[in-house]
């Protein structure tokens, strides 16, 4: 590796860790504003013009907190359980290709900070490595709200793991790659996943939502029945770093579904108009960020609208039905990809 | 039974049918509807920018009136203190000295006059009570502050200004018949003094 590439891509991994944490940080102020709009209010609007400041406030607010660690509290954990949260939240964003490529001076850039050849895998398994975050800080506050809410997150999580990694194997078994970028580069023009595989898509969102805690699975945090869940116990920035996380993994999520699901950075009849790749790789790179935005404000959109699901009625719909139905998708892709004759 | 509204509807504990318990189709009527919401006129008031309209007689913030000349018209007689049902109201009486004339209307005034706005219940008892018309209540609002003591207001915050385009309007608050009532010659001396009688 030279030193120009390590240097590009130490360039891109700050600017990802940058926009991720900024998409984020204006995810809470968007959150707010869409809860707003969507109950006939006008939401935060003090801090600058339309309360544009209000995410800076906020964190301000968080920093300057006094910040309690419980005595009985296990304290290396009580302190590990967040970061862990927000470092493997922050680590998803690497594989995710946020556009095609740059060409400067001869050289290829590609938009993408590792193009890993089993990028799902790498996905997932640090997804799953969130939940410990969760696990280890509802442990660690000695705290029966704390742990209830962590053991609802954790089963939560693992549960719709399942069903969510077989969505995603009648998605491989058609792309016929575990590359994020692979995945993304097949659905050219309007090729989009979605429209080959709806009901897995249907699938992978429903599991998605569970996965980042979100309503309307967002009984972790049932404030009406365990206080605040697994955070309970955690006051300043290190609730912060949990709210923040799952922000953080909302965008990557959208970012997820926007990839493997509806074209990531293809935009359909661009190549009529635009014929220089540089300003293609960047209007894709616009329009993958359109979708982005999309999903995060059907994630919130979604939040203001429904009810959260009761505990038993939650692991029924993952265990007795998400996953059934997504084994059934499986071996009916199976099935039309052999009738087809894509597999013998 | 007859229906109290149109708009009630008849529950069952029927079993739910396919299309139902698949949830989705009412998952996105229901989001069709919060997204109406989205674009509907909000309700929010910004408030310290724009304040909703209020009634004409509404209770706030009490005022003590001058007269035309600008003496004080309490005489500290008391009946608003007595009148008061929370007894927010104390005062300490003083004889008028020569050459005060302007001052105070009357022989005797209120040397101080305080009321505690935590114990006002703002039921405009004591406007009823007083003989001398010197006390109003106004659709002023008492703002809020973060001290106990500072909610106890005195004369320095009770009694309108002696400039005249700053004296407190409450015209409003008189109906007509009182006003006519007012003009007859043996009670003439309460006529009220307003911003807009004195223009």
């Amino acid at each position: 590796m030279e030193w120009g590439d390590i240097i590009y891509k130490s360039i891109l991994v700050v600017c990802v860790f940058s926009v991720s944490l900024l998409v984020a940080m204006y995810s809470t102020y968007a959150e707010r504003k869409i809860a707003a709009f969507l109950q006939d209010r006008l939401g935060p609007n003090r801090a600058g013009p339309f309360g544009i400041l209000q995410p800076v406030a906020d964190g301000v607010k968080m920093f300057m907190k006094e910040e309690i660690i419980p005595d009985v509290s296990n304290k290396a954990l009580f302190i590990i359980g967040p970061s862990v949260a927000m470092f493997t939240a922050c680590m998803t964003g690497v594989v995710i290709p946020w556009g095609t490529e740059l060409v400067i001076g001869g050289k290829h850039y590609p938009l993408q900070v590792t193009d890993v050849n089993i990028g799902i895998l790498y996905l997932f398994g640090v997804v799953s490595i969130g939940v410990y975050g969760i696990m280890i800080g509802g442990w660690a506050s000695n705290n029966k709200y704390s742990l209830l809410g962590a053991i609802r997150a954790s089963s939560q999580m693992i549960s719709y793991e399942l069903a969510m990694g077989l969505s995603i194997v009648a998605l491989i078994m058609m792309t016929g790659t575990l590359s994020v970028r692979e995945i993304a580069a097949q659905q050219v023009g309007w090729h989009w996943n979605v429209l080959y595989q709806p009901f897995g898509c249907l699938l992978f969102m429903i599991c998605a939502f569970a996965e980042t805690n979100r309503a309307p699975f967002d009984l972790p945090e049932c404030e009406t029945e365990l206080v605040g869940g697994y955070h309970t116990e955690y006051s300043s920035m290190k609730l912060g770093f949990y709210l923040f996380a799952e922000y953080i993994n909302m965008f990557i999520s959208s970012a997820v579904i926007a990839t493997l699901y509806f074209g990531g950075y293809n935009m359909p009849f661009i190549g009529r108009w635009v014929h220089d790749p540089n300003w293609m790789a960047i209007l894709g790179t616009v329009f993958f960020f359109c979708k982005i935005f999309f999903f995060i404000f059907l994630f919130m959109w979604v939040r203001w609208t429904l009810p959260r699901f009761r505990y038993d009625q939650l692991m029924n719909l993952g265990w007795k039905i998400l996953i059934p139905l997504a084994l059934l998708h499986v071996a009916a892709t199976g099935v039309v990809m052999w009738l087809t004759g894509q597999i013998h | 039974m007859q229906a109290l509204t149109k708009r009630s509807k008849v529950v069952s504990n029927k079993r739910m049918s396919f299309m139902e318990k698949i949830y989705l189709p009412a998952i996105i009527k229901g989001m069709m509807i919060t997204l109406s919401h989205f674009f509907k006129k909000k309700v929010t008031v910004n408030y310290p920018e724009v304040k909703r309209p209020i009634a004409p007689v509404y209770r706030g913030q009490h005022v003590l009136k001058r007269d035309e000349n600008g003496a004080e018209r309490c005489t500290a007689c008391g009946l608003c203190a007595v009148a008061c049902p929370a007894e927010a109201i104390t005062m300490v009486a003083e004889e008028r000295k020569a050459g005060e004339e302007g001052l105070y209307r009357e022989e005797k005034y209120a040397s101080t006059y305080e009321i505690n706005m935590l114990r006002c219940i703002f039921c405009g008892l004591c406007e009823e009570a007083c003989p001398k018309e010197a006390i109003f209540l106004t659709d002023r609002i008492v703002p809020s502050t973060f001290e106990r003591h500072e909610f106890v207001y005195g004369k320095d915050k009770l009694v309108e200004p002696t400039a005249k385009d700053e004296r407190v309007d409450i015209t409003e608050r008189q109906n007509v018949d009182t006003v006519e009532f007012k003009k007859h010659k043996e009670y003439a001396h309460n006529i009220l003094y307003t911003k807009n009688t004195l223009k």
